[in-house]
C-alpha cells in the first residue's frame, strides 16, 4: 500500500475544506493511505515573494518538521505552494547545514495533486461524471514552474459527459499574484477582468484550475461581473458523479 | 520627457488611472509580435539550445567585460574611429555636444537608440540650439508628441492610427488621414529632407563586436542606415553591456533577437559598421565616434544576481508577453525602459528610493522568463530586489517602512508556530462570519479593502482539520 502525506496549503485550510475532503476521498479510493501532519502551517510564499527570506525560514522550519515525521511523499492541491517548497526551500538555508539537507529532501518528495495522479499513480480516469461545459485556466506556477502543461487536461478529458472548451490565453496570469492584488489593485483588476472576459467568451458554464489563489480571485471576479459561471478546483470536478462514492 | 531620470516613479499612482485606450492599443500591437514570435520559434527545433547558448555568451562577456571592451575599443581606433568613455549620463551628453560643436553641427538626424533616451541626449542637443530629428517612425511620432517611448522596440505602441493622424495634422499643419501607409509617407517626406541636410548622424547599436570593433544595428525602416552613412559625421552611443566577443557569438544573438522581438527571421536591415570610410568614393561618414556609456552599469554588475539583467539584448519580448505591461502600458514604468525588464533595470539603475515600487510591479507569473531569448531570470531578480528592500543585502540596507517589516515579522512568527496559526484558523471563521453575506465577504478594512473593492473574498470554510479529526 502506498503512503502519502496531505499538504492542505493555508488557503485550502482557510477556505476550501470541501475540496480538501474530496482530495482525501479520491486518493483513498486509489488505495493511498493518507496521513495528515497537523503541525503544517503555510509554505511561506507570501513572505518569500515579498523578499522576507529570513522570515520565510521560520515557516519553512515548521513545514519541514511537520512533513519530516514520515518519509512518505507529500501531496498538495496547489501548483504555486508545491513550487515554493520544491524550488525555493533548498535556497533558504546555507548548503551543508542539516536544514538545507532536510529542505532538499522534502523538495524531492513533494507533488502537486494532478502531478501525483498522472505521474506517480499513473491514473487519468477516475470514473468521474460531470455533465457540463468546462474551460480550464492554466495557473502560472502550475504550468511554468512545475511544467505541468498537459496533466490537468488529460484528467479532464477522461471525465464522462464533460465538454472541454478552449480558453483564450489560458496561461495568461489572472492578476492574483499574492500581495500584488492589494499592492496594485487596479492592475490586478484589469488582469482579472481580462481573464473573466475570456472565460465568459469560452461558452463554458464552469471554469476549473489547480490553484486556490487563482480560484479565489477568479471566483470573486465572476461574482463581481454578475456571471453564473462556476469556478471550481479541478479536484471537485474529479470527485463528481459518484466517482468517489 | 525630462532630460534627467525621474526623482520618483509612482507606479501605483499611474496605474490607478491608466488613460483609456492604452491597454487596447498596446495589446493589439504586442499580440501580433507575440504570435509571430511563436510561429518563428516553432520553426526552430533547437531554440532552447540556442537560448542557453545566447545566455552563456552574454554571461561570459559580462564577466570579462573589461577585456572585451578594451579589445573592441582598440579595434575601433585601428579602423580609424574615435572612442570615448562616458562614466555617466552628463559626461556622455558633454562628449556628444563637444563633438557637435567642434564640427559646427547645426542639424542632427537620429536613429532609434535607447542609450540616448537614457541620457536625455535630444533635450541637451536642442538646448544647445542644434536641430535634432528622430528618424525612426515611432521615435519621430513620440518626438512630435513630446513624450518618451512606451516600448523599447515600438516606442509609439500606445498610440492608435487615429491618434497619430491627429498628432500629424496638428503638429505639421496638414490634413493627415488615419491610414498607416499615408502616415508613413508623410513622415518619409519630412525625413528625406532632414537626412540630406544633416551634418551629424547619431545612432545606438544592438551589438558591438569586440573582435573587429564592429557596431551592429538592426532595423526595419532603413533610417538607421541613412543616419549612419549619409552625414559626414556619425556618433554612436552604446552601453558597455552591448559588447559581444566575436562574430560567432554575434551569429547566435542575431538568430535570437529578431525572432524574439518582432517574430522576423531577420530584420530588413542589419548594418555592420567598422570604422569610418577609408577612402574617398566609399560610402559612410568621414568620422566615426563611439561613446561607450557606463552610467552605473559597472556598479550594478558587481552584484552577480541583479547584474544578470545586462544579458538583455533589448528584444522587448518580455513586454509583449507580460500581462501587467499589457494592461498599463510603458509610461507606468516611469522611464525610457518599461515592462518586466524595465522594472529590474530602473530599480537597479535609479535605486531603491526613486524606483521603490517597481520591484513589486509583477505577479511573478514567469511569462517573461519563459520567452526571454537569453534567459534573464526576471522573476528571480525581482525577488532579489524585494529581498534587498525587505531585509537588506550586500548592495544596500532594508528600505521598506518599519510597519511593513513588523507585519512580516509577525507573519513569520505565526507561520513558524503551528499552535498559534491553528488557533487563528479556528477563530477566523467566527469573526469573518460576522461580515459574510451570501457566502462571500464584500467588505474588509484597509488595507484588505484593496482586495474587496475589486472582488469579494470567499467565505471562510476551515472545517477540514475538524473533519479529519472526527472521521479519521
Amino acid at each position: 500500500m502506498r503512503n502519502a502525506q496531505l499538504f492542505i496549503t493555508c488557503l485550502g485550510d482557510q477556505f476550501y475544506a470541501g475540496t480538501l475532503q474530496n482530495m482525501v476521498r479520491i486518493l483513498e479510493k486509489l488505495g493511498v493511505k493518507l496521513s495528515f501532519p497537523v503541525g503544517q502551517t503555510c509554505c511561506g510564499q507570501p513572505l518569500f515573494n515579498n523578499g522576507f527570506v529570513a522570515k520565510t525560514q521560520a515557516a519553512a522550519r515548521a513545514m519541514i518538521q511537520a512533513f519530516g515525521e514520515s518519509d512518505a511523499p507529500v501531496v498538495g492541491p496547489s501548483g504555486s505552494c508545491v513550487s515554493m517548497i520544491r524550488h525555493h526551500y533548498p535556497g533558504l538555508f546555507p548548503a551543508g547545514t542539516p536544514e538545507h539537507r532536510q529542505a532538499c529532501e522534502l523538495a524531492g518528495r513533494i507533488y502537486e495533486f494532478t502531478e501525483y495522479l498522472v505521474h506517480v499513480l499513473k491514473v487519468t480516469d477516475l470514473g468521474a461524471v460531470f455533465p457540463h461545459k468546462v474551460t480550464y485556466h492554466a495557473s502560472c506556477h502550475y504550468v511554468r514552474d512545475l511544467g505541468l502543461r498537459v496533466e490537468a487536461k488529460q484528467l479532464l478529458s477522461r471525465v464522462r459527459d464533460l465538454e472541454l472548451l478552449p480558453l483564450q490565453d489560458e496561461d495568461l496570469c489572472c492578476g492574483f499574484g499574492g500581495a500584488f492584488s492589494v499592492t496594485f489593485p487596479e492592475v490586478s483588476r484589469a488582469m482579472m477582468e481580462n481573464k473573466v472576459r475570456n472565460i465568459m467568451a469560452s461558452g463554458a458554464d464552469t471554469v476549473t484550475m489547480c490553484d486556490p489563489g487563482c480560484l479565489m480571485n477568479i471566483t470573486g471576479g465572476l461574482q463581481r461581473a454578475g456571471s453564473d459561471i462556476r469556478a471550481m478546483h479541478l479536484i471537485d470536478i474529479l470527485a463528481s458523479g459518484g466517482a468517489i462514492a | 520627457m525630462s532630460q534627467h531620470p525621474p526623482d520618483y516613479i509612482g507606479f501605483d499612482r499611474y496605474t490607478s488611472h491608466v488613460p483609456r485606450g492604452i491597454a487596447a492599443a498596446v495589446q493589439n500591437a504586442t499580440r501580433r509580435f507575440a504570435t509571430n514570435r511563436k510561429a518563428r520559434i516553432a520553426e526552430m527545433p533547437h531554440w532552447e539550445d540556442l537560448r542557453r547558448c545566447g545566455s552563456d555568451i552574454r554571461l561570459h562577456t559580462l564577466r570579462h567585460l573589461d577585456y572585451y571592451l578594451e579589445k573592441g575599443a582598440a579595434r575601433v581606433t585601428e579602423a580609424g574611429g574615435h572612442v570615448h568613455w562616458a562614466l555617466d549620463a552628463a559626461e556622455a551628453r558633454q562628449i556628444v555636444l563637444r563633438i557637435a560643436q567642434d564640427h559646427r553641427v547645426t542639424r542632427v538626424v537620429k536613429a532609434k537608440s535607447m542609450a540616448t533616451e537614457e541620457i536625455g541626449l535630444n533635450e541637451a542637443l536642442l538646448a544647445a540650439g542644434i536641430d535634432t530629428m528622430e528618424t525612426d517612425l515611432g521615435e519621430y511620432i513620440i518626438q512630435l508628441a513630446g513624450t518618451g517611448p512606451s516600448h523599447i522596440i515600438v516606442p509609439a505602441v500606445h498610440l492608435r492610427k487615429e491618434e497619430i493622424a491627429a498628432l500629424f495634422s496638428e503638429k505639421l499643419q496638414i490634413h493627415a488621414p488615419p491610414d498607416p501607409n499615408a502616415l508613413t509617407a508623410i513622415a518619409r517626406n519630412v525625413l528625406r529632407e532632414k537626412f540630406l541636410q544633416a551634418d551629424m548622424g547619431i545612432s545606438g547599436a544592438n551589438f558591438f563586436v569586440a573582435e573587429t570593433g564592429t557596431l551592429v544595428v538592426v532595423s526595419n525602416e532603413g533610417n538607421a542606415r541613412m543616419c549612419t552613412t549619409i552625414p559626414d559625421l556619425h556618433v554612436a552611443v552604446v552601453g558597455i553591456d552591448k559588447v559581444v566577443p566575436d562574430w560567432e557569438s554575434l551569429t547566435v544573438l542575431l538568430k535570437l533577437l529578431p525572432r524574439s522581438a518582432t517574430g522576423q527571421k531577420i530584420t530588413a536591415y542589419t548594418s555592420f559598421i567598422t570604422g569610418p570610410r577609408r577612402q574617398e568614393g566609399e560610402n559612410g561618414p568621414r568620422e566615426l565616434h563611439l561613446v561607450l556609456l557606463d552610467n552605473g552599469r559597472s556598479k550594478v554588475l558587481q552584484d552577480p544576481v541583479g547584474g544578470e539583467m545586462f544579458k538583455c539584448i533589448r528584444c522587448g519580448s518580455c513586454l509583449n508577453t507580460c500581462p501587467v505591461y499589457q494592461n498599463v502600458g510603458g509610461f507606468a514604468y516611469g522611464w525610457f525602459i518599461s515592462g518586466p525588464i524595465g522594472a529590474i533595470f530602473s530599480s537597479q539603475m535609479l535605486g531603491a528610493k526613486a524606483a521603490r515600487e517597481l520591484p513589486y510591479a509583477s505577479t511573478l507569473c514567469g511569462a517573461c522568463a519563459d520567452v526571454c531569448p537569453v534567459r534573464v531570470p526576471i522573476p528571480d531578480i525581482l525577488r532579489h530586489l524585494r529581498h534587498r528592500m525587505a531585509e537588506g543585502d550586500a548592495v544596500g540596507g532594508p528600505t521598506l517602512p518599519q510597519p511593513v517589516r513588523l507585519v512580516a515579522r509577525l507573519t513569520g512568527w505565526v507561520l513558524g508556530n503551528s499552535w498559534i496559526y491553528r488557533t487563528g484558523t479556528r477563530l477566523a471563521p467566527f469573526f469573518m462570519g460576522l461580515i459574510t453575506r451570501n457566502h462571500r465577504i464584500s467588505w474588509l478594512p484597509w488595507p484588505l479593502s484593496r482586495w474587496t473593492r475589486v472582488r469579494p473574498l470567499p467565505e471562510f470554510n476551515s472545517g477540514f482539520r475538524t473533519w479529519w479529526r472526527k472521521t479519521k
